[in-house]
């Protein structure tokens, strides 16, 4: 179940978008999702569209895969949805005992709807493109001016990358403690709330256990390497912009103005 | 010259209560001295609590000698100034080849010693490749560490050490959790890595058909060095070895066996095809 | 007691990209008492196939009758199956859990709805069975050896009375003597309760003194279910899916291919020493 959730995932490939620095990635994603919340006309989510079907385009990524990322947020937009289509007022076009809909909510919860599926296509495509490990290089080199009022960026960055490596070892051994005690007679489905709340002591005990081994373990094999935090350490592969990297700012920028502008003067426009 | 020197070593588990008084004192090794040259393959062999593990950590400067002393490459371990350039040139593999693996694709872990030791980005592209090739495993350069098979990332893991140039690797029981091809990949590499790099092995392990092509092996037992010799010489004493808990290859047990029932067959034979032959000689005679 | 497979498949994510054909139409008997060695090369589906012994994975097709009962029909009860047929898992020291070894080994029994005094009945005889003494029953599991860890996990599955145990590699990671500790104690249970035993294992030198049958598998499928000496007969064969015969097979294979006149079917040191030595003093 765990595994079907496509979001966040990595997916291999050659394209410009996965060969952009990634700070580019992160920064352009900032601005795209600002972007979303300033115009409320037609044309701005034409532009928009545009805009996100040319760098899905650019990004090789197939829209199968991106797709099926977006099965998971169903629930959560039919939920926004609901909410938007029952509870905005306006002039009533539908009525049901106490159910009304209003074109105002009904024009709210269409916009609202597809507001958030660019939001989500827009952040899952840098996840897409960009492997975790240039996440958080990318996070370390912006957040850097944060040294200076003591954040240990380097830490908080490694702390990340390790998680990530971590993270499917440790869900592929919850599913194996699961099957252990499940062989013992251990029942993780029924019952009511503290039954189940107690049946996970079995799981969690080991788990954390095993965790714990794994970091002592891990502590050790970094310093064995000597490993002795971020000072005098030099990267593999650096962060250094080029051209392409200079040319995508540009791309988001002229986006951006275009959609301000529309913002403005869109109204006119119609 | 030696590559490492350890002179009247011991060193003390001391378990302490909450109080913080001393509960249990726990000699894991008791006095050992023994000497490595540079560019030799040894092996350390003894059951789980012999003490092997114990002695691999103080090379690397993991763990510091209660009594005596260890010398890297002349470099005492015991003076914190010389810490980071022991684990330079003593480098370390562990047991469990997932937790030492600390980044998501395999280049950028093996790059990862040669980041610590502030190497230029280029050359670190350089060792990475070189590493990952002495090891067989450049072809999976771009993988994840988690789609690797057991033995494949202990082969990372080797690379990630040689990536930081060392003279000499220590492996701390490297093959405990990999399955007899896995074991075979992990000791072929090794052994490469002896021959053609030059780089001096300790191989700790419990497995005595890794040892056959040691120059030199250790037993161990209770914290002590308790045999010594060249693997022919160990292998010849197949009771002995026995005693200390630990178990010699079919074929040396068989041979062993057979000489003591009367034939005439040289001491420590070691593969099927020495034992062949020295029964075809007989045979022939 | 008896295990029958009926021509089953299972598929790792079955219709989707990702889907990989783990095991394919496995079919075999397993008789009571008997003790079985299943071998097979890292991902051939040994662990897979194991799992659908006791009901953890679920066929995607074909038939699993135990006692003559198909499990997969509507009312059968698949957490009693899991307390006749116990499965020991790779490093099962790895589901220790509880503060004391008696308390954890009495998990299993009281998951079984048991009384409090038949729990621990069950849970002391089963500590017994593997060797772990009164003076280690009130210690955390925590600070046991390796080895000893690893017998109070088994006896964790031991005290649910199974009438099938299954082990999957329960030597890995043990030295020498702590390997052969287990193993006869494994061949002990065997012996004495006339249990039935499937033990996973990569050392063929291990299960050469122990198993009655060799169930090889190879890329999901049984290759072969014979008599250990016959399955290392075919020790070429063995090599080609990455498995190997005991080291004194090769040797006396090695002898018989120089022309000397020696039988080819010893498997342990015993058995070659004596076909040795009636070849020397001819």
């Amino acid at each position: 179940m765990i595994r079907d959730i496509t979001i966040g995932q990595y997916y291999p490939s050659n394209s410009v978008l996965h060969r952009l620095d990634p700070r580019v990635k992160l920064i352009g994603t900032f601005i795209f999702i600002v972007s979303l919340f300033m115009f409320n006309t037609l044309y701005g989510y034409i532009v928009v569209a545009l805009f996100l079907g040319a760098v899905i385009k650019l990004s090789k990524v197939p829209f199968r895969f991106i797709a099926r990322g977006m099965k998971a947020i169903v629930v959560l937009m039919l939920f926004m949805m609901f909410f938007n289509l029952f509870f905005t007022p306006g002039n009533t076009i539908f009525e049901l005992w106490i159910i009304k809909v209003t074109d105002n909510g009904l024009r709210q919860a269409v916009f609202m709807g597809i507001r958030l599926i660019f939001l989500i296509l827009g952040s899952s495509l840098m996840t897409f493109t960009t492997t975790p490990n240039q996440l958080t290089d990318g996070l370390e080199k912006i957040m850097r001016p944060l040294n200076h009022i003591k954040v240990p960026v380097h830490e908080i960055s490694m702390m990340m990358s390790i998680a990530l490596r971590f993270i499917p070892i440790l869900l592929e051994e919850t599913d194996k403690i699961m099957k252990a005690q499940m062989a013992r007679g251990a029942d993780f489905e029924s019952g009511g709330v503290l039954k189940r709340a107690k049946s996970l002591i079995p799981l969690l005990v080991p788990l954390f256990v095993s965790a714990f081994r794994r970091a002592n373990d891990l502590a050790m094999a970094m310093e064995a390497r000597c490993y002795r935090g971020g000072d005098g350490r030099t990267k593999m592969k650096p962060l250094r912009y080029q051209g392409k990297d200079y040319a995508a700012y540009a791309c988001v920028l002229v986006y951006f103005a275009a959609v301000i502008a529309l913002g403005i003067f869109g109204d006119q426009l119609f | 010259m030696e590559m490492i020197k350890v002179k009247d070593l011991s060193f003390e588990y001391i378990r302490r209560d909450e109080d913080g008084n001393v509960e249990s004192i726990n000699k894991a090794i008791d006095s050992i001295s023994l000497e490595v040259n540079k560019g030799d393959f040894i092996a350390v062999l003894g059951a789980n609590g012999s003490g092997k593990s114990t002695l691999a950590k103080h090379i690397n400067a993991i763990l510091y000698p209660t009594e005596g002393g260890v010398w890297v490459n002349g470099l005492n371990t015991a003076e914190d100034r010389n810490l980071w350039e022991i684990r330079q040139t003593a480098g370390m593999v562990f047991q469990n080849p997932d937790n030492q693996i600390i980044a998501t694709v395999v280049e950028e872990d093996v790059g990862f010693g040669p980041e610590n030791l502030g190497v230029p980005t280029e050359e670190i592209w350089e060792r990475v490749e070189q590493s990952l090739e002495a090891v067989g495993m450049l072809e999976f350069r771009n993988s994840s560490p988690n789609k690797l098979s057991g033995g494949q990332k202990q082969r990372v893991a080797i690379a990630g050490i040689m990536a930081m140039k060392p003279q000499c690797i220590v492996l701390d029981e490297p093959t405990a959790m990999l399955d007899p091809n896995g074991r075979k990949e992990v000791i072929a590499t090794v052994r490469e890595l002896n021959r053609r790099e030059n780089v001096t092995v300790i191989l700790i392990t419990h497995h005595m058909d890794e040892v056959i092509h040691a120059d030199k092996v250790f037993v161990m037992e209770r914290g002590r060095v308790m045999m010594e010799g060249t693997p022919r010489e160990i292998f010849s004493r197949v009771d002995e070895i026995k005693k200390y808990r630990l178990d010699v290859p079919q074929v040396t047990e068989l041979a062993y066996e057979l000489k003591k029932a009367g034939v005439d067959l040289p001491d420590g034979i070691l593969t099927v095809e020495e034992l062949v032959e020295a029964i075809k000689r007989i045979k022939s005679r | 007691m008896q295990i029958i497979f009926d021509k089953v498949n299972y598929i790792y994510s079955d219709g989707t990209a990702f889907s990989r054909h783990a095991i394919k139409d496995i079919s075999f008997t397993i008789n009571k008492g008997e003790f079985i060695g299943l071998i097979g090369h890292t991902g051939s589906g040994k662990s897979t196939l194991i799992q659908h012994m006791n009901g953890l994975i679920k066929a995607t097709d074909g038939r699993i009758y135990f006692n003559g009962q198909d499990i997969y029909e509507k009312n059968y009860n698949l957490r009693s199956l899991r307390s006749k047929v116990g499965l020991v898992f790779q490093y099962p020291e790895h589901q220790l859990f509880e503060t004391t070894v008696f308390k954890d080994v009495v998990f299993g029994p009281a998951n079984l709805g048991l009384d409090k005094l038949e729990c621990e009945l069950r849970a002391y005889e089963a500590l017994k069975m593997v060797g772990i003494g009164d003076d280690l029953l009130d210690a955390s599991p925590f600070e046991l050896s390796g080895g000893q860890k690893r017998r109070v996990a088994i006896a964790g599955v031991l005290a649910m009375r199974p009438e099938v145990l299954i082990l999957d590699e329960p030597t890995a990671g043990l030295d020498p003597r702590g390997r052969d500790d287990i193993l006869e104690k494994i061949a002990y249970l065997h012996r004495e309760s006339g249990m039935t035993i499937i033990l996973v294992t990569h050392s063929m030198e291990d299960i050469a003194n122990y198993a009655d049958r060799l169930f090889v598998m190879n890329r999901g499928e049984l290759v072969m279910q014979d008599k250990a000496k016959a399955v290392f007969s075919h020790y070429k064969e063995l090599e080609k899916m990455h498995l190997a015969a005991p080291q004194v097979t090769y040797v006396m294979n090695a002898l018989r291919d120089q022309g000397f006149q020696v039988s080819t079917d010893a498997t342990t040191v015993e058995e070659a020493r004596k076909e040795l030595l009636g070849l020397l003093q001819r």
